[in-house]
């Protein structure tokens, strides 16, 4: 329990940074996401294959992947710099991993949204002179974005504990850093495990709560 | 048939067909609507009215033939169609109100985003058009809160926001409890008056000889009759509108 006291600053620092990766990588994902949404609805066939294509090999291939290419094949082989800072560049490059692959996801559960919303709402839109765009961002989005917000939060619940796989290149949140004071402090392997989860567990409680609330108070009624 | 309609109509139909799978739902319609004319189409349900009434703005698009819309040939798609939309209003069956949006913004959604018009000025003519159908107190709940009778009040208000040259009525009452079919049809009556072009697909047979100036029989994707109000219902030329009209006049 001592090293867990002792060590709390770095243990705080860790997990700032764990929050870091996922309200940044989570802004992205959800726009990016909400963007292929739209491209795997348009009545354009090119779009609409794009979007399938790129949400079809994201989702299914394992995270620990993504990331790994991401500093490798994009850090080290294509020299793809965000900084000189070298743990700043690995940050980038694992949010750039995160967010590629929880788009995907994001992407479906939209989707999945948008096909709640009655056909006529779209029909009535486009009948008032609305264009596609228009009818999307103004009547469709609105409504399928308020219907899944529940599962949108479980998936930035799997986020938080997905920005683990950062470790996997160096970046040093959570995970990583447990790793270390694990080979710091040899005799206090539980009580720095324990404290590691209850700060995962801290993390993600309130956003299951959160979520629920918000998908109640904004459900549209019909 | 006899052509009513003057010698620059608004609409012009000419040999429009479609298709849905193996059912040729619209069979070489030929149709002309004038300006101020209203049209009411009525035929036994599948005979291709409500088709007939959504091809005009293209929620459906044809197979073959031509409709020209205020002179023009109707766009295919993009931003003319948006245009071409914005300037003929429909009222569904089912209402399609925005579920997210109030009542009044149901109806400043379209003159603010289509028309750039300033939001004080679409929301001042906003009211108005509420006060008009008569629920100008309602204006700031949400659709749901509404009765149905309310809501196609509220679908009607929208469709007139937009200035439109005409409006389509694709079966406007067919979803509402007898006691709110009347409050609908007074507003349309009033807009007929006013000298609104209408298009009406009903089975409201009082208000098609109370307001129509025009009687189009379908069945089976074709017109089979068309003439005026008085003519059609009391001396229909065809067996299968005397047909029709024994089965639903008769009670």
């Amino acid at each position: 329990m001592e090293a867990v006291v002792d060590e709390l600053p770095v243990i705080l620092g860790a997990f700032w940074l764990t929050v870091k990766l996922t309200v940044v990588s989570g802004l992205i994902s959800l726009v990016w996401g909400i963007a292929l949404a739209a491209m795997r609805v348009s009545p354009l066939p090119v779009l609409r294959g794009a979007g399938a294509l790129y949400v079809n090999v994201l989702r299914n291939t394992p995270l620990t992947l993504i990331i790994v290419f991401c500093g490798l094949g994009l850090g080290t082989v294509m020299d793809v710099q965000f900084s000189d800072n070298l743990s700043l560049n690995s940050f980038w490059l694992s949010i750039i991993g995160l967010s590629a692959y929880t788009s995907a996801f994001v992407c479906e559960v939209v989707r999945a949204g948008i096909n709640t919303v009655p056909l006529g709402q779209a029909e009535a839109a486009r009948a008032i002179g609305l264009t596609f765009l228009q009818t999307l961002r103004l009547v469709i989005l609105p409504q399928a974005v308020r219907t899944v917000i529940a599962p949108l939060g479980s998936l930035l619940n799997a986020l938080v504990k997905n920005t683990t796989v950062a470790a996997a290149i160096g970046v040093m949140e959570a995970a990583l850093r447990m790793k270390n004071l694990f080979d710091a402090h040899g005799d206090a392997i539980i009580p720095i495990f324990l404290g590691f989860a209850a700060g995962f567990v801290v993390l993600t409680l309130p956003l299951n709560l959160l979520s629920g609330r918000l998908a109640r108070r904004l459900a549209v009624v019909r | 048939m006899t052509e009513i309609s003057g010698p620059d109509p608004l609409v012009r139909l000419e040999g429009v067909n479609k298709h849905f799978g193996p059912l040729h739902v619209l069979q070489d319609i030929d149709l002309s609507v004038g300006r101020g004319e209203v049209v009411v189409v009525i035929g036994p349900s599948g005979s291709g009215k409500s088709t007939l009434c959504r091809v005009l703005n293209r929620l459906e698009t044809i197979d073959s033939g031509s409709i020209v819309f205020d002179g023009r040939e109707l766009p295919a798609e993009g931003r003319a169609l948006a245009r071409l939309r914005s300037e003929v209003g429909m009222v569904f069956q089912s209402f399609n109100l925005f579920a997210h949006k109030t009542i009044l913004e149901n109806v400043t959604l379209g003159p603010t985003r289509v028309r750039k018009v300033p939001r004080q000025q679409a929301e001042q003519r906003g009211m108005e058009l509420l006060e008009r159908v008569g629920i100008a107190s309602q204006a700031g709940k949400y659709p749901a809160q509404l009765s149905g009778g309310q809501q196609q009040r509220t679908a009607i208000a929208r469709a007139l926001a937009m200035d439109p040259k005409m409006i389509l009525f694709d079966e406007p009452t067919s979803a509402l409890d007898p006691e709110m079919v009347q409050e609908v049809l007074d507003v349309m009556v009033g807009l007929a008056k006013d000298g609104m072009t209408m298009m009406v697909v009903t089975h409201e047979m009082g208000f098609a000889r109370r307001a129509a100036n025009r009687i189009v029989f379908m069945a089976d994707g074709q017109i089979v009759e068309e003439g005026s109000p008085s003519e059609f219902f009391t001396q229909p030329s065809t067996e299968r509108a005397r047909d029709f009209l024994s089965k639903i006049l008769t009670h």
